[in-house]
Parts: structure tokens; C-alpha cells; sequence
């Protein structure tokens, strides 16, 4: 199921994003410096916020579309959306953090099972734990299970590993290996670090200050891509 | 203590905690629309709603009287169509209470919804929840300590509602009568012991409000 983003346009004070992309790998990497307007095209995509102009479709569906004055609210859109605060409720435990997107979800696919999901990110243990009495790790872990209970039809990563050290990364990339593995459904991943876009994407996109600079195989130019966008900002 | 006492404490009671139920749905729905959007007019009515606050008691009891007596716009309507009084019965009570305490909740609940990080409001939308659904179970929970705070506020300047109650509802005894009009009249007809009781009832039921107040907006979360 490919994303398409048709002349995509918002402007937020001085800032302003214009785009155009199909995005069908199945984990496509969304690349770039602070500022370069990943988490603002996140928020389009999730109906968190509404572009200026421009479309956005996920196969046969429209999610919105300027022209036509057609916007899919985000309660009706089914896109996990995991942001890089995670956003869990600290008035919920675990579990009711977990059940929240899931209740009145019928999963199809068992995968999306309460069982399954927290088999595979290892919640099972603190479930019923608060979620103020977390460690970072086991927050991220949850946060990800409970946009996967939602059972949603696309998943936006917006930079799972950034607020980790170097050792609570190396113990989330393999979950988040797994969810890529164990899930057919696409997956967009925000990073700012070459080497988790090359560890984990197909494909990347990269973005510079609102706009597109390259898109193609996360290869080894990569770093290279990634050290220009880098040293460009810094020059600005 | 008389019976006509414990009917006065009881009919006060009964009125502040009856206002106070009226307004909060009114009351939450001010307060959170001041607090998360943006509409034309939102500053006008941002000020009427604090204008209680700052003016005399009984220039808004007068106001309310013109508006709600029977020859007012909404108080022949009210009386034409469904037969209701307004003025000088228990509803005008609820009315100038409700009217008196409004800021005080709004204004509380308002900040608490303030404080809600609205990227957990939003998130709660990915996962499938409608506005309504964010409301109760995310932004309503989160802001309950001021909320809850800003009730218990709301219905304490209930109790000690004067000069608004007087004018709308005058003060007939047994009927419009409150604790507050009712120390004032004991006072007036030299009934010094009646008032000083009346008054340690009040101040026992204003510091009990208040200290509930206090206790939940300090309350550590779980």
C-alpha cells in the first residue's frame, strides 16, 4: 500500500514544507536535521494537522485533499502514531494505556492481539504497573504496543531511539526489528541517525528545511547524504 | 436550634449543590472551549463570564431581575411557554448562585485544561478516539484536581451568595431564604444570637468547602 503526498504545502511562522512523494517501501526512513519538517509531515499524514494544500493518500483512500475540501479526521484515519514524547497517558497503567486504542478494535489479523503484542515487546511483566513507574526502555516499548493495538493500517515512528542513550538503544532497535519483521503493514520512521535509517528502512527520504532533498536505497552514501544535510544546516 | 434552622441550612445546602450541578456542564464546556480553540468573540465572552467577579453583587442580581422577572425578555418567555417563575421564588436562588459562581469554576477549570499537554489529546485521537471520548477520558481526567478544585469553589461562593440572591429572589423565609439573607435579617431585627449561630454554621460549611479545595489542588497524583 503506497503514500502519496501530492504537492503538500503548510507554513508555520517562518517555517514552510512543500513536498511530493510516494512512499511504498514497507519501512521508509524520513530523514534530516532538527527543523527539516519530519514531525510537521508526521502530523499531516496522522490528520494531527491540516496543509495548506495539497492531497494525501494511503492506497484507495483519501485522507485529505485540499482542492476537494475532503480531510479524514485522525480517530477515523487508523494511523498508529508513536511521537518522540510518546504521549502516554500518566492517569492510565499500562494495561489501560495498551487498551486504549484497542477497545472496539476487532483485529483480523491475531497479530494485533492484546497477547501477541505484548509477547512480542516483552510488556507482559508490567502490565499492570503505572506508567509514571516506568524506565525510559519499557516506555518506549509500551508506547509502540499501544499504537499497534489500534491494529492500524500505517505506523509513524517519529524518532523512537533519539531520547535514549547509547545502551537503552541497542536494547529497543531489535523490538523494533520485530514489529517490522512480525507486521506486513508500512511503516515510516523518523530519524536524524544514518545508522538507524540503515539498520531499519528500505527506503529513506531525506528533508531539508521543508523540502525534499533526495529520495532512494538508505545505501552507505547515506551517511554521506546525512553528513551534507548535517553540515549544510550548521553552515546556515 | 429550630427546625426553621435546620430547613434554612438544609434549603442553602440544597441550593448551592443544585446550582453548582447546573453549571458544571456549562460551565466545563466555557471553560475548555476558552481553553483549546479559537473563535470570534471568544474575548467578549471571556469577559461577561469573569464580569460577576468584578462588579457589584447586586448591580448583577438587578441585571438578572430585568432579565428574568416576569416582564423581562426571558422571564415572560419562560412563564408564557412553561409556566415557570424566575423572580422571588427557588429557581431565581439557583439562578443568581449559579450566575455568581460561574467565573469561579470556569476561571479553575479552564486553567486546568490549560495544562493538559494537548499532544496527549491529540494522540488519544490516532488511536480511534472521538472529541467527546478525548474529553472524558483524557482531558477531563487529567484536569480533574482543578476542575474538581474549581467546583468546590464554585459552590462555596454559592453558599455565601448575598447581594445577587436578594435581589432576584428577595429573601421569603421558608421559600428564598439562605443562610447569608438570614443572618442579615437577624441582624436587622436585633436577633444577635440567631446570627452569631448562622454565622458559625456558615464559616463551618465555608471552611470545610475550601479545605476540600486546598486538599485537592495540593493532593499528590497516585
Amino acid at each position: 500500500m503506497s503514500l502519496v503526498l501530492e504537492n503538500l504545502r503548510i507554513r508555520q511562522g517562518e517555517f514552510s514544507l512543500e513536498l511530493s512523494a510516494t512512499l511504498g517501501a514497507h519501512v521508509t526512513g524520513i530523514f534530516g536535521p532538527s527543523g527539516a519538517g519530519k514531525t510537521t509531515l508526521l502530523d499531516m499524514i496522522a490528520g494531527l494537522h491540516r496543509p495548506a494544500m495539497g492531497s494525501i493518500r494511503l492506497g484507495d483512500c483519501v485522507l485529505t485533499d485540499c482542492a476537494a475540501r475532503s480531510f479524514v479526521p485522525a480517530h477515523r484515519r487508523r494511523i498508529g502514531y508513536v511521537p518522540q514524547d510518546l504521549a502516554l497517558f500518566p492517569h492510565l497503567s499500562v494495561r489501560g494505556n495498551l487498551l486504549f486504542g484497542h477497545r472496539g478494535v476487532e483485529p483480523s489479523d491475531a497479530r494485533f492481539s492484546l497477547e501477541a503484542v505484548t509477547e512480542l515487546l516483552e510488556i507482559r511483566p508490567m502490565i499492570d504497573r503505572s506508567i509514571t513507574a516506568l524506565s525510559g526502555g519499557e516506555k518506549q516499548r509500551v508506547a509502540l504496543a499501544r499504537a499497534l493495538l489500534a491494529a492500524p493500517v500505517l505506523l509513524l515512528l517519529d524518532e523512537p531511539l533519539a531520547s535514549l542513550d547509547a545502551r537503552l538503544k541497542q536494547r529497543i532497535l531489535p523490538f523494533l526489528r520485530r514489529i517490522r519483521d512480525a507486521y506486513p503493514l508500512p511503516i515510516l520512521h523518523v530519524s536524524h541517525d544514518p545508522a538507524e535509517i540503515r539498520a531499519l528502512c528500505d527506503e529513506v527520504l531525506v528533508l531539508d528545511a521543508g523540502r525534499v532533498v533526495r529520495q532512494g536505497a538508505p545505501d552507505s552514501e547515506q551517511g554521506g547524504a546525512a553528513e551534507d544535510v548535517h553540515s549544510s544546516s550548521r553552515s546556515n | 436550634m429550630t427546625g426553621d434552622d435546620w430547613q434554612l441550612i438544609g434549603f442553602t445546602l440544597g441550593m448551592a449543590a443544585l446550582s453548582t450541578l447546573l453549571l458544571l456542564p456549562i460551565g466545563l464546556a466555557l471553560a475548555w472551549l476558552l481553553a483549546r480553540r479559537q473563535w470570534r468573540g471568544k474575548s467578549l465572552v471571556e469577559t461577561l463570564v469573569s464580569l460577576p467577579l468584578v462588579m457589584p453583587p447586586v448591580a448583577t442580581g438587578l441585571i438578572l431581575l430585568k432579565l428574568l422577572g416576569r416582564r423581562g425578555p426571558v422571564g415572560g418567555f419562560l412563564h408564557d411557554t412553561l409556566g415557570w417563575d424566575i423572580a422571588f421564588t427557588w429557581r431565581g436562588v439557583v439562578v443568581a448562585l449559579g450566575v455568581m459562581s460561574l467565573p469561579l469554576l470556569v476561571r479553575s477549570a479552564r486553567v486546568a485544561f490549560e495544562e493538559v499537554p494537548s499532544r496527549l489529546e491529540q494522540i488519544a485521537g490516532t488511536l480511534g478516539a472521538g472529541p467527546w471520548r478525548v474529553f472524558f477520558t483524557v482531558s477531563l481526567p487529567l484536569a480533574g484536581r482543578g476542575v474538581l478544585a474549581g467546583t468546590v469553589l464554585a459552590f462555596a461562593r454559592a453558599l455565601g451568595e448575598f447581594g445577587a440572591t436578594i435581589m432576584l429572589a428577595g429573601n421569603i423565609p421558608g421559600q428564598t431564604s439562605t443562610l447569608s439573607l438570614a443572618i442579615y435579617q437577624s441582624v436587622q431585627l436585633g436577633e444577635d444570637s440567631r446570627a452569631y449561630w448562622l454565622l458559625g454554621v456558615s464559616a463551618i460549611i465555608a471552611f470545610a468547602a475550601l479545605w476540600t479545595s486546598e486538599w485537592l489542588l495540593h493532593r499528590q497524583r497516585p
